[in-house]
Order: C-alpha cells, then sequence, then structure tokens
C-alpha cells in the first residue's frame, strides 16, 4: 500500500511525457500543413482577427494601466533617494524586458487560447472534425494550422501594443500627476533600453510565448472529450498549461539567455 | 448467418471486436453490405449503429478482426490511406457535423472547392441542385445555427452527395423530420440509389420507412449482427428480433393511443 504514492508520481510523469512527445508530433504536423499547398489564407485572416483584433481592447487597457501603476509605485520608491530622475529607466526596462512579453502572453492566453481551445474542442464535440475527415480533408491543415500560425503572427504584435500604451501611460503618470519632467523621463528610457539586448530580447519572447500558446490551445482541444465537460476542460486546461508554460519558459529565457 | 445470394459485398466485417472500457460493443461481429444496395441498421439504443457506421468511415478502429471497403482492408491504414477510401464515401453524421464558421452554402460547396477544379458558378449551379434536392433552395446564406434540426441534417446530407459518393453512409436520417421530409428524403435516397448503383447503409429507428426502403436489413443484437432480407427478419423465430419488431409495434400503438385519446375526451364533452 505504501507503494501507492510512487507509483502515482510515475504514472503521472509517464503521461506528462507521453503528452509531451504527443504535443511535439502535433507541432510537427502543423508545420507540416503550413509549408504545402493549400495555403489557407483566408481562414488565417479570420483567425488572426479573433485572435489579434479582439485582443486589442483588452491589451491596451492592461498595458496603460500597467505603465500608469508602475510610475506611481517607483516614483514613490525612487523619490526617497532623491532618483526620481531615473523613473523613465525603470518603467522602459521594467516593462520592454519582463512585464509587456508575459503580461501580454498571460492576457492573450487568456482570452485567445481559450477561445480557441473552445472552438476546437466545440468542433470535436459536434462531430465537426470528423466530418472535415470524411470528406477528406485534414482538419489540422484546415483547422489547427491557420489557428496556431494566427497565435503566432499576433503575439509580437500585441506585445508591441502592450508596450506602448505601458510608456503611455506611465509617462502620462508621470508628467500629468507626479510633476516629473518629460524630457527627463524619455531620456532617462532612452538612455538605459538598448536596441539588441532588450527590444530584440522582448520580442524573441513574445514570439517563444505565441508559439507555446497557438500550440497549447490548439492540442488542448484537439485531444479534448467529446463532452460539455470536454470543452470545459479543454479552456480550463489551455489557460492553466498556457500560464504556467509561459512563466516557466521565460524564466529559463531570463536565466540562461540573459535576455 | 450465411447468405448464398448475395453476390459481392462491398463492405465487409470480419470478426470484428470493440470494447468500450469494459463494455463490448462487437463481439466477433461479421457482416456484409452488397453493392448497389439499401441496407438499414436496425438495433436498440447503445447496440452499436452508429459505432458500426463509423468503423466503415475508418473513424473508429476495431480492437481486432477487419474491416473490408472496397476490396481494401482499412482495419491498419494510416489517415492518409483512408483519405483515398473515404473520397469514394459519403457520410451523414446524426447531429449533421456542418461547420458553423461558414455558411450553408460554403458548406456544401467546401468538398467541390476542395477536391475539384472547378469553376465558381460551376460549383454554385452544383450546390444549388443539390440543395434544390433535399428542399432547402434558397438557405444557402444562411448559417447553421440559423437552421432547425431538421433543416441542417438535410443541408448535411447534400453535402455528403455533393460528390457522387459510391458508398452513402448515414446515421439517422429521418429523426426530427415531418412526415413529409421524411417522404422527400426517402425519396431522394432512393432515387440516388436507384440512378448512381449508390451503395447505401443507413442506421434507422422509422420502422416503416426502413421496411419500404431496405433491400437488407442487419439487426444489431448482444454485440453481433443478424441480417438479411427484410422478409427473413420479419419471419424471424429468433426471439431477440421478435422482441424488438414487437416493442417497435406497441410504441406505434401507444403514440396513437396518446394522440387519439385527448380528442376523445373533448369530443365526449361537447
Amino acid at each position: 500500500m505504501k507503494a501507492q504514492p510512487i507509483e502515482n508520481l510515475g504514472y503521472r510523469s509517464l503521461v506528462v511525457l507521453e503528452h509531451l512527445g504527443r504535443i511535439a508530433q502535433f507541432g510537427i504536423r502543423i508545420v507540416v500543413c503550413l509549408l504545402f499547398r493549400p495555403y489557407r489564407i483566408r481562414r488565417l485572416l479570420a483567425d488572426v482577427y479573433d485572435a489579434g483584433v479582439l485582443s486589442l481592447p483588452v491589451v491596451c487597457l492592461s498595458g496603460a494601466v500597467v505603465g500608469g501603476t508602475l510610475s506611481l509605485l517607483g516614483y514613490t520608491t525612487l523619490v526617497r533617494f532623491g532618483a526620481e530622475e531615473a523613473l523613465g529607466t525603470l518603467v522602459g526596462l521594467s516593462v520592454i524586458r519582463e512585464l509587456g512579453p508575459v503580461l501580454t502572453a498571460l492576457l492573450v492566453t487568456g482570452r485567445a487560447g481559450s477561445a480557441i481551445a473552445a472552438e476546437i474542442a466545440t468542433m470535436v464535440t459536434t462531430e465537426q472534425l470528423d466530418g472535415l475527415r470524411m470528406m477528406s480533408i485534414d482538419p489540422i491543415d484546415f483547422v489547427v494550422s491557420p489557428k496556431a500560425l494566427a497565435m503566432l503572427l499576433v503575439m509580437p504584435l500585441l506585445v508591441g501594443l502592450f508596450i506602448a500604451f505601458s510608456l503611455m501611460g506611465g509617462y502620462g503618470i508621470a508628467v500629468g500627476l507626479l510633476g516629473v519632467d518629460g524630457g527627463t523621463f524619455m531620456s532617462s528610457m532612452e538612455g538605459a533600453v538598448e536596441f539588441w539586448n532588450d527590444v530584440v530580447g522582448c520580442f524573441s519572447k513574445a514570439i517563444t510565448f505565441g508559439l507555446l500558446t497557438g500550440l497549447i490551445a490548439t492540442y488542448r482541444g484537439y485531444i479534448s472529450e467529446p463532452t460539455a465537460a470536454g470543452v470545459s476542460a479543454a479552456t480550463t486546461g489551455t489557460v492553466v498549461i498556457g500560464s504556467v508554460a509561459i512563466l516557466v519558459f521565460d524564466f529559463f529565457l531570463n536565466g540562461f539567455w540573459g535576455v | 448467418m450465411s447468405e448464398p445470394e448475395v453476390q459481392e459485398f462491398r463492405i465487409a466485417f470480419d470478426g470484428v471486436s470493440l470494447k468500450r472500457g469494459d463494455r463490448p460493443i462487437f463481439d466477433r461481429l461479421s457482416c456484409g453490405f452488397p453493392r448497389g444496395r439499401v441496407s438499414v441498421i436496425l438495433g436498440g439504443s447503445g447496440a452499436g449503429k452508429s459505432t458500426l457506421i463509423r468503423m466503415i468511415g475508418g473513424l473508429q478502429r476495431p480492437d481486432s478482426g477487419s474491416v473490408r471497403v472496397a476490396g481494401q482492408d482499412i482495419t491498419a491504414f494510416s489517415e492518409r490511406q483512408l483519405f483515398k477510401v473515404r473520397d469514394r464515401i459519403g457520410m451523414l453524421f446524426q447531429g449533421g457535423a456542418l461547420l458553423d464558421s461558414m455558411t450553408v452554402f460554403d458548406n456544401v460547396a467546401l468538398p467541390l472547392r476542395e477536391h475539384t477544379r472547378l469553376s465558381e458558378p460551376d460549383i454554385q449551379a452544383e450546390v444549388n441542385r443539390r440543395l434544390v434536392a433535399v428542399g432547402l433552395a434558397e438557405t444557402g446564406h444562411l448559417y447553421p445555427r440559423e437552421l432547425s434540426g431538421g433543416m441542417s441534417r438535410r443541408a448535411a446530407l447534400a453535402r455528403a452527395i455533393v460528390m457522387d459518393p459510391e458508398i452513402l453512409l448515414v446515421d439517422e436520417p429521418f429523426s426530427g423530420l415531418d412526415p413529409i421530409n421524411v417522404r422527400r428524403i426517402e425519396a431522394l435516397l432512393v432515387d440516388l440509389n436507384r440512378h448512381l448503383d449508390l451503395t447505401l447503409i443507413l442506421t434507422s429507428h422509422h420502422m416503416a420507412s426502413s421496411l419500404r426502403m431496405a433491400d437488407r436489413l442487419v439487426f444489431m443484437v448482444d454485440g453481433i449482427a443478424i441480417a438479411g432480407s427484410p422478409a427473413d427478419l420479419l419471419n424471424s423465430s429468433d426471439e431477440r428480433i421478435v422482441e424488438f419488431l414487437n416493442a417497435e409495434s406497441d410504441r406505434f400503438a401507444e403514440r396513437h393511443e396518446l394522440d387519439v385519446t385527448p380528442l376523445m375526451d373533448r369530443r365526449g364533452k361537447s
């Protein structure tokens, strides 16, 4: 009886490993579908609209609020040391290096990732994917690939917008509310942020997160059970696994790559 | 059950077993479906009628045994190989399985756009012809969510036959249809069968239309299939078949009583 928790651990590890293998296979099938004709441009555009354009309000609003909050918090700390002219550095670096890509990816996973998983899982439940198979149309080619690619394309763009709105929010609060000089704010940011290290690193993160979210959301929807509970499990699973994966990958990217 | 009169089985199951969890669905089931005939699969709910149809399409693999479709054993086929087999098969799912992100027209046009080089006007003409045949002219611009259950199944039937398949698998074509549309779909299916030599396999609870259409009945019970002509099965002494047929006619009588009694009451009062 005592062996049971250990057996359980072993079993669960095997399940996780099996899923990792399947996700890798699934990813390869998506890439193969994307490389060969037919190219499904219209479906891709529709999916870019769903994942990207419909996420704009959430991303822009959150960006502005996060930038403003950083200014407020940063100012109260910096002013104690008489270093309020470094506020631009603080807001710029934290948003571009860390908060921009990570928060955007978490927001997009919650909004668009869960929507993708729910849509595919519903198609499984209502036999729409089987219907495609019976018409000799590969569901990975027709449904999954455009959605995964759309996620990869919109993530860097949304991260860029999040950062732009954060900097505007941060600038607005610093200059309008806290009385920091606008020129000082901007020049301190400009002096601290490096293009290759910070900006390129930020977008490498964005691309990695886009890939992760697209893959996890489509995979989780695709393997769901054909029931209402299956759809809900796919949605929850995408948000939970997606968010944790984003945070873990962020840690390793920061640690090993120095991004 | 051996049947010497059937010369060629287009689809043949041989010793097929399938379990779902601990529950056996098929237990060394063997049966065949002759080319160019109408076969109706009967059986109680949970007897595995839909599963049998899904197996012919390669959507469900058996645990053991073989399924031959058009002369090929598809049991171990890859998805790519199955696509080749499915090019000859049309299938109507119980829920219709129309893509809800597309209009009815685009749904019916999808196989043509994916697998043929027809021009857009030709596709339009072909799709409209099929929609008229299932009684859905003027609904092409609607989305599946805007159709009733019966209408979306008729649209799905139009999609299933738009490529002129050799084999048509139809899961419960009549449930949810009014009597006029039952007759219409029945006539359409029989017409396809007669003129295109279509091998038609359908599952049904609708006894009357099953008996009218079927060249062959396949009765699913206890994980096996008992097949024969309608006359064979109606005169069968197998108690499982007798029980099922009696239950069907009881249900028929019950339905009529339920419909008639309130009318009688009202008449009595006036």
